[in-house]
């Protein structure tokens, strides 16, 4: 494992960063909050970026797509967390279409992903549900055999992208009980199915979620993903994947939110010099430095452990995830009070990134989740 | 690629054919650590064999020239040779402030005749070197230094007092910064120069740590006669020597750390906890010390990464940044942490300062806990690293 990016990827990302100074930076995210947008992201910008080859870039080239690796895609993703991007990268692409092109069906492939590729078609997985927190194991919704199909019961929350989605993955338990490993089943269901209800949820980064209430939805034995009570590898490994890659969107946020801290530290004068002189705020934002390095150390090694497949994947995604949860959310709370007044203005962007940090933070769990987890890997 | 194959070999052989078989495997152990000079001592006689053995093939320096002692090994070759000792878990021959400091100061700053007259000795383990930078009124601040040197013919007459010396007590030559202008501005004064440590007037106080050992000396120097030819660069332009040295020594130290801060002492931390704690359905049983086991372990394992990812950038032909700074202060707080911690997971066993009812772990333990508090300090402290970082690298306003 080398940990530098190929001739490839520094290309990839300076187009990524070029093409995010131009067409996103957080004043889109606003305008799309001030206006309400329907949306909540730009399906026009969806579809240049899967012009791009970004969209696409995980899936097979018979399905549309680059064949490319996670560590590929993570410049990109890095590139999309300093604007801020709220286009539906981590539950399309990260989430859906890699659980089905890595457990899905030819047909369900052949459906679904091409349509991904190209920037049309959105997936969502719901799995979170009231008091599961971070266990992809707590899973109450059920779904039962009702003739040659299954009939889902129960209701997701928070359902990334939910109400923009046109597939939503449907984790259900087939059998066991709420905590039991096996037991959980994974059901493509289309958004417009009978007795499915969906109802946008707002959150405070203005990234899209939602509820997903199923009372009876019938879906056929197509609708399986994978094998029936034994979603449990598929998901974790993905879920895993899709961390990783998060963690490259975060990277790529921490690293704009302390750039435009140092930028005041700079320029903003008091006592007729510039706040920066300080050594107080100096020391501060060099020990802020150095934890911004050993999380690009750490996001690179996830995702390149990622691509190998490595054993020590799962370990090396919470070495990820603790980091950057923590170093997201130091890094904006020090944005803030380093901006001083302004920074807890509505005018300035350091919010956005406070707010930014705090939901990424506690998606697929926080630094103490993960550092749990990785103690329980290591045997204690 | 092939080339670096045909080395790999070619070093095996030779290893396996020249290494003492009582240094087999004995890596990480009490055999570990020769620093050469006049006044070595080997607790086993292989050591001395082994050290004249790589001088003469010139592995104790593997990258520098072959003409002063050195290898002449590229970059690579050397990592390969770094592997295959390791491989067959053979002790370095040879470790120093000769080899990690002066040496490399020496190949970019000496003339030839310095060069001649050191690197080969400093190869063969025949001279051992001290570090002669600090004063008591000049710590951080090192530019402020007071020691005088002033020209008598061809010689300095040199009149101070160094401190923080590391291991004087057995070095035979030091390196130090003199003040030859006394009025010109700070940096501007200072030369850098060579002194035998057997020369008149020397006088060398071990100092006691809280850890209970005397790794650091006093040094006093009255009326020593140091020869002019043994200035480094040039007179009064001894700061720009000394801080290329500075950055030699705080790679030196973050490798030190780099290195040590890895699975070995991790485990080290685990292996404490099941000694010494409660361990319930398979889990350390009190969750704030699980968490801060976790937490360490991780900061350890990025801090690695980080190191790698450093080294795989200057691989690739990378200017090399300043990382070194950061390393020095990331690396010496981890090792500080995980002698806290071990401490707290060890409880009242830590407590021991010597005799009985203590095992021999345990009272190493709290040596080195005491000790590590010292790691932010020497080399420059962590303060000062923080400052180089907010301005060189962030670029913030003096």
């Amino acid at each position: 494992m080398t940990l530098i990016l190929s001739e490839d990827q520094e290309l990839l990302a300076k187009t990524a960063n070029d093409f995010v100074r131009e067409h996103s930076p957080v004043s889109r995210l606003r305008a799309l909050r001030d206006r309400s947008d329907p949306d909540g992201f730009s399906r026009d910008l969806w579809k240049q970026m899967a012009e791009l080859g970004w969209v696409g870039i995980l899936l097979p080239e018979r399905h549309g797509g680059a064949d490319m690796g996670l560590a590929d895609l993570a410049v990109v993703l890095e590139a999309l967390g300093r604007g801020l991007a709220p286009e539906p990268f981590l539950s399309t692409v990260l989430l859906g279409a890699e659980l089905l092109s890595r457990g899905g069906s030819e047909a369900q492939q052949a459906a679904w992903l091409p349509g991904v590729a190209e920037g049309g078609r959105v997936l969502a997985l719901a799995h979170q549900e009231v008091g599961s927190r971070y266990d992809l194991r707590r899973v109450c919704t059920r779904a039962e055999r009702r003739g040659a199909g299954w009939q889902l019961q129960g209701e997701k929350i928070q359902v990334l992208d939910g109400h923009v989605a046109d597939g939503l993955l449907v984790l259900a338990r087939t059998a066991g009980h709420e905590r039991d490993a096996s037991g959980r089943t994974l059901f493509l269901v289309p958004s417009g199915a009978d007795g499915l209800r969906i109802t946008r949820q707002h959150r405070i980064d203005d990234r899209n979620a939602a509820l997903v209430a199923m009372d009876g939805v019938e879906v056929g034995e197509d609708a399986v993903v994978g094998a029936v009570d034994s979603a449990g590898d598929l998901l974790e490994t993905v879920v895993d994947r899709a961390t990783a890659g998060l963690c490259a969107e975060m990277l790529g946020s921490m690293t704009r939110i302390f750039e435009l801290t140092l930028e005041h530290l700079k320029t903003r004068e008091q006592f007729g010099v510039p706040i920066g002189s300080f050594q107080a705020l100096q020391h501060r934002a060099a020990r802020l430095y150095m934890e911004l390095e050993l999380c690009r150390s750490s996001v690179m090694a996830a995702t390149r452990a990622a691509d190998a497949a490595a054993p020590d994947l799962a370990g090396l995604v919470s070495l990820a995830k603790a980091r950057c949860s923590d170093t997201f959310l130091l890094a904006a709370n020090e944005g803030v009070q380093m901006f001083g007044g302004v920074g807890m203005t509505d005018e300035y962007d350091v919010g956005f990134f406070l707010k930014r940090a705090r939901v990424a933070e506690l998606t697929f769990g926080d630094a103490a989740f993960h550092r749990d987890r990785w103690a329980r890997f290591q045997g204690y | 690629m092939t080339e670096l194959d045909d080395f790999r070999s070619e070093a095996r052989t030779w290893l396996e054919a020249h290494a003492p078989a009582s240094l087999r495997g004995v890596r990480g152990g009490e055999l570990d650590g020769v620093w050469g000079g006049r006044k070595a001592v080997y607790t086993n006689p292989d050591q001395k064999r082994w050290l004249d053995v790589m001088a003469e093939r010139g592995w104790t320096a593997p990258e520098w020239p072959r003409e002063y002692g050195g290898g002449g090994l590229s970059r690579a070759e050397a990592k390969v040779l770094r592997q295959e000792l390791a491989a067959l878990q053979l002790p370095l021959p040879l470790i120093g402030f000769g080899l990690t400091m002066i040496g490399p100061t020496l190949l970019q700053y000496g003339n030839e005749a310095q060069k001649r007259e050191h690197l080969p000795r400093v190869c063969r383990g025949e001279i051992r070197w001290c570090q002669g930078y600090s004063e008591p009124a000049s710590g951080s601040d090192l530019a402020s230094l007071q020691t005088r040197a002033v020209l008598d013919g061809d010689h300095y007459v040199l009149n101070g007092q160094k401190i923080w010396t590391s291991y004087a007590d057995e070095a035979d030559w030091m390196f130090l910064l003199v003040r030859t202008d006394p009025t010109a501005k700070k940096q501007a004064g200072i030369t850098f120069i060579l002194m035998d440590m057997e020369s008149p007037g020397v006088t060398v106080k071990p100092i006691l740590l809280i850890s209970g050992s005397s790794p650091f000396c006093e040094t006093f120097l009255t009326d020593v006669r140091v020869p002019v030819s043994n200035v480094v660069g040039e007179v009064n332009g001894g700061w720009t020597v000394a801080k290329a040295l500075l950055q030699h020594e705080r790679t030196m130290i973050a490798d030190a750390f780099g290195g040590g801060a890895g699975a070995g002492a991790s485990r080290g931390l685990q292996a404490w906890a099941r000694h010494s704690l409660d361990f319930e359905g398979g889990r350390l049983a009190d969750p704030a010390l699980r968490d801060r086991m976790a937490q360490l372990e991780l900061d350890t394992r990025a801090f690695l990464l980080t190191v790698q990812r450093s080294r795989d950038a200057a691989k690739a032909g990378h200017a090399p940044g300043p990382e070194s700074s950061m390393f020095k202060i990331y690396g010496t707080e981890l090792n500080q942490r995980r002698q806290e911690l071990m401490v707290s997971i060890a409880g009242p066993e830590a407590l021991g300062w010597e005799g009985e009812g203590f095992s021999p772990e345990a009272l190493d333990l709290t040596r080195q806990w005491l000790r590590s508090r010292g790691n932010t300090i020497e080399g420059g402290t962590s303060e000062i690293q923080l400052n180089i970082i907010a301005k060189r690298v962030l670029g913030l306003p003096a």
